[in-house]
């Protein structure tokens, strides 16, 4: 059995140990087009604020893919699949046939046709070249523009701003971080950011990027008006499935590429994962895009070990973000931002502005669908479990989760003993 | 492999494996001396947490998962699965403090660490002759380390 893997992040990562846990011997060849080993994508923000050196970067010790009988081939991409003839043909003229393949490109950086986007001066934040090209950057800028308020365009925006560059953050929502959290959330974030000297617009976006003779970027001009005298612009809109390969070779694509309940393409023998696939979502049941780390992982492990014929389905993917802004940490999980004046869903939400605190908990049907803690987060996982295993919460328990917080005791009984202390015959998991 | 599980029918709630918990964490591996100095110096603290509710009590700590939500969630490579002792490892040197394991564990197994960047969790006390210390501290044997 050979297993060929189209890209090298952490869905391959996940691949690897799916694969690896019902397979021990069968041949892996991962074909990555960046030069490094699988890294933690995340922590670029970290490398470009100093916080950790290039050293920290790589997800699995230096033995691991020897260890677990994988090929690389780094610096090579995949130029073509044939679904028929199940090959295939890397741009540099290789062709490698395959079982079973996965395809996990990821994303690439979203471009909006702003008028004057294209050319000098414009960087995105999604690699860790592109970390290491506003590394050498920052010493010779003084200022920056970040037009995308979400984790991306924040963590360039802080990043940058600790390499000692002035940086203006321009979103067009009228918050920031409007995906996974919502006004309150965002506003204390925001604070925190403009606290340090960073400047924060929303509902406002960038009408032009306006250059001078030699190309160079002078500012940007907003939708309101202003202009913002700048030497660069970070456009961190958000990553789009990087789906080209999958869809010239007529697989099934839609937002992302479509896969079943085992991560399987409209291609038999190829699977698809993380950001470039448009996989099943836990709590509404459709197939979304969610380019988020965990399910990145997830659906690769998923597609892992079903590539390996072990059968089980992926559980599907909850959205979910932990992130902090200046040691201000935040989490988001599941539904945050239920349809406005939907009478199906219940909001309990709890700030504490001078202390920087903010809890937000959303039920639907007597369950817990999504929450938000600012500050205080320490309680995070013990949410996420009463969505996880959509535990009902009616009446006293429901109570208790909103005035009390979580704790294990709400647990339906069965459930409690299960997990904790199960009868041997049960306690495979 | 072998894992820790809470009888919670027999808990009496002490806290001892808490303290066994911080001690064998401790540099001094000293009870008074984990406690007193090196809790507020260092800031080492207990793996194991024990949830009351009226008279029931557990103590619950890491499950070291088949498939653990934490290791999915790690960012830096921090949090690992030991396929040779099914052991969910955790590298501290590589941990950047981004919590995201602790929003993703729904088991509440992983705490921040009081003082650093770096999260708290059992590691099922894998360098201690005689296995976890909670285990064999505690009085009711309502902590067993066993194969199920």
């Amino acid at each position: 059995m050979t297993y060929v893997i189209i890209g090298n992040g952490v869905a391959s990562i996940g691949a690897i140990e799916g694969i690896r846990r019902h397979d021990p011997k069968g041949q892996i060849v991962i074909i990555g087009a960046e030069d490094t080993a699988a890294y933690g994508r995340p922590l670029i923000s970290y490398l470009l604020a100093g916080k950790i050196g290039p050293e920290r970067l790589a997800l699995r010790g230096a033995d691991y893919y020897a260890k677990n009988g994988v090929e690389l081939k780094l610096g090579t991409s995949a130029a073509k699949v044939d679904t028929v003839q199940k090959t295939v043909t890397t741009d540099k003229g290789e062709t490698i046939k395959y079982d079973r393949l996965l395809i996990a490109t990821g994303g690439v950086p979203f471009v909006p046709p702003i008028p004057g986007v294209k050319g000098a001066d414009i960087y995105s934040f999604t690699t860790l070249a592109h970390a290491q090209t506003l590394i050498e950057l920052s010493s010779k800028i003084k200022r920056a523009v970040v037009i995308g308020g979400g984790l991306i365009g924040l963590k360039a925006a802080e990043s940058l701003h600790d390499r000692g560059v002035s940086v203006t953050i321009v979103e067009l929502a009228p918050r920031i971080l409007s995906g996974g959290f919502d006004e309150k959330a965002g506003k204390l974030a925001a604070n925190r950011l403009k606290k340090v000297g960073i400047e924060v617009n929303c509902g406002v976006t960038a009408k032009e990027i306006q250059r001078d003779q030699d190309g160079h970027v002078k500012g940007v001009l907003l939708t309101d008006g202003r202009f913002l005298e700048t030497d660069v612009v970070v456009v961190a809109i958000g990553v789009v499935p990087h789906s080209a390969l999958a869809k010239e070779a007529g697989i099934k694509v839609e937002r992302g590429i479509i896969v079943d309940g085992k991560l399987m393409t409209s291609a038999k023998d190829v699977y698809a994962a993380g950001d470039v696939a448009q996989a099943i979502d836990m709590l509404s049941g459709e197939h979304r895009v969610v380019p988020i780390w965990p399910n990145a992982y997830n659906q690769g492990y998923a597609s892992g070990r079903n590539m390996a014929g072990a059968k089980q389905p992926y559980m599907g993917g909850l959205p979910m973000n932990s992130i902090s802004f200046y040691g201000l940490p935040t989490i988001s999980v599941g539904t945050v931002n239920p349809p406005e004046g939907d009478k199906n869903f219940e909001i309990f939400a709890q700030l504490d502005e001078a202390k920087e605190i903010y809890r937000k908990l959303v039920f639907r049907d007597e369950k817990l669908v999504g929450y938000v803690l600012v500050g205080d987060i320490d309680k995070g996982g013990m949410y996420t479990a009463f969505i996880k295993f959509a535990m009902p919460l009616a009446g006293e328990a429901k109570d208790k989760l909103i005035n009390a917080g979580p704790e294990v005791f709400l647990w339906p009984a069965e459930l409690f003993d299960e997990t904790w202390n199960p009868e041997p015959a049960q306690a495979a998991r | 492999m072998k894992r820790v599980y809470p009888n919670k029918d027999v808990c009496i709630g002490c806290h001892i494996c808490e303290l066994a918990c911080i001690t064998a964490h401790s540099q001094s591996k000293d009870l008074i001396l984990a406690y007193t100095v090196e809790r507020g110096q260092n800031g080492v603290s207990s793996c194991k947490h024990v949830y009351e509710n009226g008279p029931t009590c557990v103590a619950l700590s890491c499950r070291h998962c088949d498939e653990p939500a934490c290791v999915a969630a790690c960012i830096s490579g921090a949090l690992q699965k030991d396929p040779e002792t099914g052991r969910t490892v955790y590298n501290r040197e590589k941990c950047v403090g981004c919590w995201s394991c602790l929003m993703a564990c729904p088991y509440g197994a992983i705490a921040r660490h009081p003082l650093e960047q770096k999260i708290v969790k059992c590691d099922l006390c894998f360098d201690r002759p005689g296995g976890p210390a909670c285990v064999a501290a505690c009085p009711n044997k309502a902590l067993k380390q066993e194969e199920r």
